[in-house]
């Protein structure tokens, strides 16, 4: 550092920084690829200067200094462009000559990040290792004394139900006086969850509703995909592959009117209706489509002018009460759709999840409820809300599986769990631990980003900002420099090949605890965990 | 794996017979109990039809209260055939007191009930009855209700069989579930031994219930009395016929449709395909995911056997119907033992898709099919 360079109590050294770029002098060919290809311009070109002593033979003459330049790749250390760690500088190096490493002492730039009066906001992981999902075991192992069930052999059905399913009592009488049913979908429990056309790159929307009606068609899978707010491409409204999509309205309304202009057109009835109210990474804020990432393309479809923020607000403005909301919601969406397209509600899994859950037990046009756990979420939210809002998803999912026990409606009204499944990459186990704890269906988004497109966020606060549109994969810009980079249909294969996986792991799972016929919703007996407290407050097996 | 007999004939007979077939069915590692479901009882019995039948285990002071209870309740005794062993029970099986089998006569209050009040108030008695007895140890009742004895004890079916006299003529009967074997999967408890009985009807199983929790939920929730206990996770298969049958208004050819339902393909050119798949989808939690073979016993004395697609080892059926005389057995050799009388080609073994039903008249076995219609009762 020069003498005279500034100290402020915002200057950083390259210490200071959690990500630091190892450079080599020596393999590095100067292409500028990594400058070039840094989403957060963290490393700049750099002219070096370098003094070098040469002392002559012989004890008369005096030393010289020689003095030369090279170029080389500087990091700065202005925290608004401190480096991500998303590693692309490596990518694109022929030779390896850099590579961003995590320096886990250095926790500086958390009291410098927030700038100019705003707290940092960011897109993508909750930055929170633990994981209880990942602590819980199956140990109801079933000692068959008749064939064991073999996961790669044996005949599975692993579907589940998406609807309100009457009562038997009440299927009956129905059938009898060929009442009004419910509409309910056979789907594969494993829902892509609601990510915006708008928050996602074309391509990566592309990719996915490619892979999704790859495995509609070709795997026999029911797969379904939602949408999340922010509308639909019209041309996906008037196709046949609507009946695999789950379209989402939330707070904004964003892209409603194309939906609802569209719905004389439209071949297929969606599969569902997703009413948002809430979501488990930001509890309480409106989603928030950055600028960034407002183009051309997003603004027709959401039917707003480009290059503006589009915040939604936190919750349905026209309405007086959550209660009163959920009724109406889902009267009037299933009204447009003639009764022929469940509809429920997605809320973040809060205190008030029984109170909403009540409701929908007596609202016979309630297809069921979404949770959505504090683990979730990709779009922009405030560090302290991402952090430290929310209520974990285990808990609140077991208590609302409970309460329909009591209420002897734990088959009617279906419970889709989300936030936090697979965030370590056990996504089958995840999924399996939350179905046995009472969920009919399970819902994913970030491991969709991580495994179906290569998406770089980790849970140790690397790369995450999806929110500004510089997705270093194009899986979260709109800026076509940037998602060209990402091809759909290598995502739809990629998609594809995680949900068969899923598939075998999922009866790797079942299969030994001797299910395959029916999904174990509810089984609540196979699983243990080796913390006390948790084992009482999920009232599962205490094992050591 | 439980050994399961069951014996449906016109004319009364010793459960020994059921007996015999258990212990020719045993293995080395069999005998840890035996249980019994008698109905269409002969004897004495023959004359007490309309009387509910108390049967359970007493000690001299459980007796004196249950029949304190019995009495505060209105209820007075009209015949007994009550067994209190005099030499030492076989190793392994407690001291437990007297055995009965005790007719009350219902009291003149209950004669304006409905027949629905009148059965939810017997099964509401058995319940308080158990309550008590878990209290202190000192009652155990298996069943109360009209033509029906149960018999539970821990230890070889054969041993105890000697121990308790059940040769004895006041136990003869038409209908016959016995079981050897207790239960495997949870603790060892009396209540928890097969058959298991609700209002008429009574099941046993062998195999493993591995949806037990699920259905155990579902079933409670239901809000049906009788629907509680659950020491053995087949306790529900006898529960979900008595919801088949008695709630949902189905005849027992609906069960099968209801535990183990079709799947899609198998579903697809059947004729009641959408109501089945409605029933598939409302009954969802009652799936059983075996595997399991149930035979089970309804009220008007038709025998019935089920097994999933997971039973490889499936049982079979087989009898006399000229001496009227049929068999419902896990294996060959205990029915070959229990009926050697019988054409053995016309043995049926229910496959998959198939319920095997002999009703009370005792002339043939029924094959059901899951393929078949269902002609409903709607």
């Amino acid at each position: 550092m020069l003498a005279e360079r500034p100290v402020t109590p915002s200057t950083l050294s390259r210490k200071d920084l959690p990500w630091q770029i190892k450079w080599d002098i020596n393999t590095c060919t100067k292409c500028g690829r990594c400058t070039s290809v840094c989403p957060v311009n963290a490393i700049e070109l750099g002219v070096f200067r370098k003094r070098d002593v040469k002392p002559p033979m012989g004890l008369s003459a005096k030393p010289t200094a020689e003095f030369s330049t090279f170029y080389g790749i500087r990091q700065r250390t202005d925290p608004a462009y401190a480096c991500i760690g998303c590693a692309m500088c490596n990518m694109v190096c022929p030779n390896n000559a850099i590579e961003p490493t995590r320096q886990y002492d250095s926790t500086t730039l958390q009291f410098q990040s927030n700038r100019g009066g705003q707290p940092r906001t960011r897109g993508g992981r909750r930055n929170n290792a633990e994981s209880l999902l990942d602590q819980i075991k199956f140990i109801r192992i079933s000692m068959l004394t008749d064939p064991a069930l073999d996961a790669g052999r044996h005949e599975f059905d692993v579907r589940t139900l998406l609807g309100r399913v009457l009562s038997p009592e009440a299927e009956i009488t129905c059938h009898r006086d060929h009442g009004w049913k419910p509409p309910v979908r056979e789907i594969y429990p494993l829902v892509i969850g609601g990510m915006s056309f708008g928050a996602l790159s074309p391509n990566m929307w592309e990719g996915l509703q490619m892979g999704v009606a790859y495995l509609n068609e070709e795997m026999n899978m029911p797969v379904r995909i939602c949408t999340g707010e922010g509308g639909c491409p019209p041309r996906l409204l008037r196709s046949r592959f609507l009946k695999y999509v789950i379209l989402q309205i939330a707070s904004g309304y964003f892209g409603w009117d194309e939906i609802i202009h569209a719905i004389p057109e439209m071949k297929e009835d969606p599969c569902a209706i997703e009413i948002k109210y809430g979501q488990g990474a930001k509890p309480g804020d409106g989603g928030l489509l950055m600028w960034y990432k407002v183009n051309k393309l997003i603004a027709a479809i959401r039917g707003v002018p480009a290059g503006v923020s589009l915040p939604s607000p936190p919750t349905h403005q026209t309405k007086y009460s959550i209660e009163e909301a959920v009724a109406k919601m889902i009267q009037s969406m299933s009204m447009a759709w003639g009764f022929r397209v469940p509809v429920y509600p997605k809320i973040s899994a809060s205190s008030t999840s029984l109170a909403v859950l009540n409701n929908l037990v007596r609202n016979p046009y309630a297809a069921g409820l979404a949770l959505d756990g504090e683990d979730g979420g990709t779009g922009a939210a405030y560090n302290v809300s991402m952090n430290h809002m929310g209520h974990p998803i285990a808990s609140n999912l077991r208590d609302c599986y409970k309460a329909l026990c009591v209420a002897g409606a734990q088959n009617e009204i279906p419970l889709i769990a989300g936030g936090g499944i697979g965030k370590h990459g056990n996504l089958a186990a995840n999924a399996a631990a939350l179905i046995m704890l009472g969920a009919s269906m399970v819902q994913i988004g970030k491991y969709v980003m991580q495994a179906g497109a290569g998406c770089l966020g980790s849970e140790k606060d690397r790369c995450n900002v999806c929110n500004i549109g510089v997705c270093p994969k194009g899986i979260t810009s709109q800026d076509p420099r940037l998602y060209r980079r990402l091809d759909p249909e290598k995502v739809a294969e990629r998609v594809v090949d995680f949900y068969l996986s899923f598939d075998t792991e999922l009866r790797k799972v079942i299969a030994p605890l001797g299910r395959s016929t029916s999904l174990p919703v509810g089984m609540s007996d196979a699983l243990g965990i080796s913390d006390k407290d948790a084992a009482e407050r999920l009232d599962i097996k205490y094992v050591i | 794996m439980c050994r399961l007999f069951a014996l449906t004939s016109r004319d009364p007979v010793s459960p020994m017979r059921a007996v015999d077939a258990l212990n020719v069915m045993k293995e080395g590692h069999d005998g840890s109990g035996v249980g019994l479901f008698l109905s269409g009882l002969g004897g004495p019995w023959e004359e007490l039809k309309e009387y509910p039948i108390l049967s359970g285990i007493f000690t001299d002071a459980g007796l004196a209260r249950m029949s304190e209870y019995m009495t505060r309740n209105g209820f007075q005794s009209k015949y007994s055939a009550t067994f209190k062993p005099d030499v030492e029970p076989p190793v392994g099986t407690p001291k437990r007191g007297t055995y009965a089998s005790i007719a009350f006569r219902i009291p003149d209050e209950w004669k304006g009930m409905t027949q629905a009040q009148v059965d939810s108030n017997l099964v509401q008695m058995r319940l308080d009855l158990r309550a008590m007895g878990e209290e202190k140890g000192d009652i155990m009742v298996f069943s109360f209700w009209p033509d029906t004895i149960m018999i539970k004890e821990v230890g070889d079916p054969l041993t105890i069989a000697g121990y308790l006299r059940l040769d004895r003529e006041e136990l003869y009967a038409r209908h016959i579930l016995a079981q050897g074997r207790q239960n495997t999967n949870y603790a060892i408890n009396l209540y928890a031994c097969h058959p298991f009985f609700l209002e008429g009807i009574s099941t046993m199983t062998n195999g493993e219930n591995t949806a037990f929790v699920p259905i155990r939920e579902y079933l409670t929730s239901r809000g049906v009395t009788g629907y509680r206990g659950y020491q053995s996770d087949s306790e529900v298969f006898t529960h979900i016929a008595h919801y088949t049958t008695k709630r949902l208004g189905l005849d027992i050819r609906a069960y099968k449709h209801i535990i183990t339902p079709m799947n899609d393909d198998e579903m697809r050119d059947h004729p009641d395909r959408e109501f089945l798949a409605d029933l598939k989808r409302s009954c969802r939690k009652l799936i059983i995911d075996g595997p399991n073979c149930v035979i089970g016993c309804l009220p008007d004395g038709s025998m019935f056997m089920a097994q999933d697609r997971k039973k490889f080892r499936p049982g079979v059926v087989g009898g006399n119907p000229e001496l009227g005389i049929y068999g419902f057995s896990s294996e060959i050799c205990g029915l070959n033992a229990a009926i050697p009388e019988r054409d053995k080609t016309k043995d049926f073994q229910p496959m998959h898709l198939d319920t095997a039903i002999v009703g009370p008249d005792c002339r043939e076995v029924q094959q059901c099919s899951q393929n078949d219609p269902l002609r409903l009762q709607l």
